[in-house]
């Protein structure tokens, strides 16, 4: 055992005041530590937060730290996908909790992998990511077809549709699902945003998406954004 | 013969061109190849492709490129025609191994098939396991592959040893196995009609 382990062993996250807790929790996500996270977010709880503060603050927060050093090549795909479990066992215990407050979303996203796409890791991040921000979000998962994307947004009417793909063979597709909408006359209802390895801005623009978002917290920002200009139209 | 074309190559096809360029008798060729493990941080190909390009432009002829796009989502191609210098065609080695009907036809049957080469066959330890993190964080396993659905080996120079590599593999990812032989024949022609005419 590494002796940082030891020295994280010797924490009893109980007996840490507030602040110190979450700077811990932050540590502990960035680690991938889904059991500590779990118990930390079940003292927050228990000393009286709300949920959506444990979720900004301790959460949200925590997992901004990751997307700052996987942005800046600190951290590596493994070591996100370790933070996300952590984040998704803290999310389990509050998704419920926030759900009864009823508080009003921020937005709706419906997001899907396009067709011949499998690839999913990203596009998860992006969906819990949003969604520890506030918005609802309908996860079509992969492999999704045009007519599952449109069939979609007329059922859910969110404001957003995100698209994702990680192969140089189908990111073209994202241009023929907003074909597809442009020619129902349903382009101008949705902020589109599409993300993935291969895209960059230019081909975002190139195939009429809103924007092309790098990462997870780019998406977030990009969203909230977004969401907020077309509400003040 | 001194070469006075130089050939910017993936490093997991280093292999496969020394065997082209001796089988072939390409002496006006010398092949310069970049890290395979550039493939997990695609984005940095452009670059580092660049970097050969102006180290050694002055010193060769002609330059060609021995990768398809890699997930470089249009970079490569963008950076390499500031210098009018080509590359293979395609979107990945594994197209351009197996031509791009065939590599359609392998992905619109199941989208979920994970492409092994002779090279990654060899290396599925480092460029696998090691890149994606399994050594030491093996429970990542059904994070990365859980949509997968079957492990399709593109044999450029086949072995019973090769195969039971890519068998185990499969079995690795808990992955259904098929194989696919390319040979090196689609390659070594698409390299022949952009470089012979540039032999002295």
């Amino acid at each position: 055992m590494s002796q940082q382990n030891e020295s994280t062993d010797d924490i009893v996250l109980a007996d840490l005041p507030d602040e110190e807790l979450v700077e811990q929790m932050f540590d502990d996500l960035y680690d991938g530590l889904a059991d500590e996270i779990t118990e930390g977010t079940n003292i927050l709880l228990s000393r009286g937060w709300s949920a959506t503060r444990v979720l900004d603050d301790a959460l949200v927060g925590g997992m901004n730290i990751v997307g700052i050093d996987f942005r800046d090549g600190i951290l590596f795909v493994p070591e996100v996908l370790l933070a996300a479990n952590a984040m998704k066992a803290g999310m389990a215990i509050l998704r419920p909790l926030l759900a009864e407050t009823g508080a009003k979303p921020v937005g709706k996203m419906v997001i899907g992998t396009v067709k011949g796409d499998i690839h999913d890791i990203g596009k998860n991040l992006v969906g819990m990511m949003m969604e520890g921000a506030g918005f609802e979000v309908i996860d079509l998962g992969i492999n999704t077809d045009a007519d599952a994307y449109i069939a979609a947004l007329e059922k859910e009417r969110p404001d957003i549709l995100g698209m994702s793909a990680l192969l140089t063979t189908t990111m073209p597709y994202m241009k023929v699902v907003i074909d597809n909408l442009k020619e129902k006359g349903m382009r101008d209802d949705y902020i589109i945003l599409v993300g993935g390895a291969p895209l960059n801005d230019d081909f975002g623009k190139a195939i009429g998406a809103d924007a092309y978002c790098r990462d997870a917290a780019t998406a977030v920002d990009v969203a909230k954004q977004l969401v907020k200009e077309r509400r003040a139209l | 013969m001194t070469a006075n074309v130089l050939l910017i190559a993936c490093g997991a096809l280093a292999r496969e061109l020394v065997l082209l360029t001796r089988r072939n008798r390409w002496s006006h060729l010398k092949v310069q190849c970049l890290p395979p493990e550039l493939h997990n941080t695609p984005q940095r190909i452009p670059g580092e492709v660049v970097a050969v390009i102006e180290a050694n432009r002055a010193k060769f002829e002609h330059i060609f490129v021995a990768y398809a796009d890699c997930g470089t989502g249009g970079m490569l191609d963008k950076a390499l025609e500031a210098y009018g210098i080509e590359r293979l065609p395609g979107a990945h080695c594994y197209e351009f191994f197996t031509g791009a009907t065939s590599f359609a036809r392998f992905c619109d049957e199941e989208p979920g098939t994970y492409y092994l080469t002779d090279f990654l066959v060899r290396h599925f330890d480092r460029l696998v396991i090691g890149a994606l993190g399994l050594d030491k964080h093996p429970q990542l396993k059904g994070e990365y592959f859980r949509n997968y659905r079957r492990v399709m080996y593109l044999a450029q120079s086949p072995s019973d040893e090769l195969r039971q590599l890519a068998k185990s593999h499969a079995d690795y990812l808990g992955l259904a196995y098929t194989e696919h032989f390319t040979g090196l024949d689609r390659v070594g022609t698409e390299l022949h009609e952009h470089v012979v005419q540039w032999q002295n």
